[in-house]
Formats: structure tokens, sequence, C-alpha cells
């Protein structure tokens, strides 16, 4: 059995605790890439991680990603968004067609 | 092309020969697994980036219903409404073979059943928008997961896509047309051979008739 994690500034991630995620509160950039080095290890299958941190691990995070666990994906935390976890699916995009054919369309509005 | 060292003689023409002839069912197979695998790929992708649209607003409400929860009570109560969760989700992972992409299934199990039941506090010293709160977060939760199995699965996609592209590419612009010009090379230098023993034997055909009959073409 797999449990899921839950990584970020502690205003951000504390009400996840309440529906049954494992909350780990992290200060800084340092403190996250421990932590999360340190979830990787242990038995968790899902890895939350808000954009604010998603945005300064990027290389930490790429080190997991041929793996099939952990998944590790950016959410929106209060404060800091950045818009990482849709540009990583934008990038999937990219590597796979080799130009961006999803999000055309919408960058050309803005 | 030519900079390795051919040898022109039979025994490496057939060997080439087969061997185009695997790289071309390879080829063949590659490409196709290439564009199965970007066609389930674009479909993903897309259902993908709803997903991600629609859980990205949500958190956005709840974290909203959180800030307005914690403005009406003191970090302390909070932080003991919250002390000791009644939910538990347990996950269960099998994979699903996709065109040889290993993709995760994730298979949850809430531990406790009615999900109603997730107030881990008593309703008398904490506001109604800390229960607002947790039911928005408890409503995205299914989403949330169902989030992170796609993108995982369009990121492991993604990279086999690349992978194959440029098996497929490396096949079709390198190995095949070297097998090609070398195969050509060889074939003409037996001719070439071939032909040259023939006049050779022709030449040697007519002195002979010379020496024997004194004989003049």
């Amino acid at each position: 059995m797999y449990k899921i994690a839950v990584i970020g500034d502690y205003d951000s991630i504390y009400g996840f605790a309440a529906v049954g995620l494992d909350t780990f509160p992290v200060k800084d950039h340092t403190q996250a890439v421990k932590q999360l080095r340190q979830l990787v290890g242990e038995n968790y299958a899902i890895i939350y991680i808000t954009e604010a941190l998603a945005g300064d691990l990027t290389q930490e995070l790429d080190r997991y990603s041929s793996d099939m666990l952990p998944a590790i994906v950016p959410i929106p935390g209060v404060y800091g968004n950045t818009g990482a976890g849709m540009a990583n699916v934008k990038r999937f995009v990219e590597q796979a067609v080799g130009s961006d054919i999803i999000f055309n369309n919408e960058n050309q509005t803005k | 092309m030519a900079s390795t060292q051919i040898n022109p003689t039979r025994m490496e023409l057939t060997r080439l020969k087969r061997k185009l002839v695997t790289a071309r069912r390879g080829h063949k197979l590659l490409k196709d697994k290439r564009d199965e695998l970007m066609r389930q790929f674009l479909d993903m992708v897309r259902e993908n980036k709803a997903l991600r649209e629609r859980v990205e607003k949500n958190i956005a409400d709840a974290n909203k219903n959180f800030v307005l929860a914690s403005a009406s009570a003191s970090v302390e109560v909070l932080k003991v409404a919250l002390m000791a969760p009644k939910q538990q989700v347990s996950l269960s992972c099998s994979k699903r073979n996709v065109m040889s992409v290993e993709i995760p299934v994730f298979e949850t199990k809430m531990k406790t059943s009615d999900a109603n039941d997730i107030y881990s506090y008593g309703f008398a010293f904490t506001s109604s928008d800390l229960d607002d709160a947790v039911k928005s977060l408890a409503d995205i939760l299914p989403d949330m997961l169902l989030l992170a199995q796609k993108e995982k699965s369009c990121q492991m996609m993604a990279q086999e896509i690349e992978k194959t592209r440029r098996r497929v590419n490396a096949l079709e612009h390198v190995m095949i047309p070297d097998l090609e010009y070398k195969i050509k090379y060889i074939s003409m230098k037996l001719d070439e051979n071939e032909r040259s023993t023939q006049v050779r034997l022709m030449k040697v055909k007519d002195m002979m008739l010379k020496r024997a009959h004194n004989y003049h073409y």
C-alpha cells in the first residue's frame, strides 16, 4: 500500500491533512530537497508539491521523471503561483510532438 | 558514408541484404509504434490539460476557504482541529501497458467509507468556514489523484515518443541509406569483377585459338 504526500509552505498545505494526505511543511529550498529525497525513498506513490517550490526544484524533479513511481505533481499554493503545472504539461507536448500544438491558440489570444 | 572499409564479397552482400530487411521491418514497426503512441498521447494530454485546469481552479477556491477559516479562528484552534485526521487515504498502484510504456493506474481506498465523516473535530469551537474548506478539499481529492495518474502517464509517454522518434529517424536517415549504399557498392564491384573475368576469358580464348590454328579474326 502506498501513501500520498504533500510538500509546500505550511499555509498552502495544512488543509490536506484533513482529507488524509501526509503533509510535510517546508520553509525553504534546501529543506524541500531534503524532504523530497526522503519521501522518494519511502513508500510514497504520489507527491504533490506547491508550484512555488516546484519551480526551484526542476532539476531534482527531472531525476524522477522516467520512473513510474513516485508521480510528482505540482499544485497551486496560497501564494507564489508560477503556472509551473501548466507549463509542465506544455513541456510534455513539446517533447513528444516537437512543437506545442495544444496550447497554441491560447497563447495567441493572450 | 564510405568511410568504413567494405568487403566486396558475396557473403558480405547477403549479410547486408539481410540486415537491410531487418532494418526496414524495424523501421516500419517503430513508425507504427510512434504513430499509435502519438495518437494516445494527444488524447491523454488533452484530458490532462482539462483536468489540471479544473483542479487548479478548485484548489484555489479551497485555499480561499482556508484563508477565510483561518481569519475567524486562531492558528492554535486550527492546528488542534486538524491535528488528528480521521480520513486516511491508502493507495494501490497497478501498471497498464500502453505500447510498451508502463503507466501507473492508481486505486484509492479511504479509511472512512462515509464521505461526510471527514471532520476531525467537534463543531463547537470551529467556524463553518473550516467545514466548507475541508469539504471543498475532500471534493477535489479524486480529481487530484486522477491528475497525478494522467500527468505521470503523459510524462512517460512523451519520453517514450521522443525515444521512438529518434530511433525511427536514425533508421530512416542513417541506417537504411547507409546499407543501401553499401549493397549497391558491393553489387557494382561484383558485377565489375565478373565482367573483367569474362573479358579475360575471351582474351585467353583468342590467344589459344591463335596459337592452335594460327587463326586471325
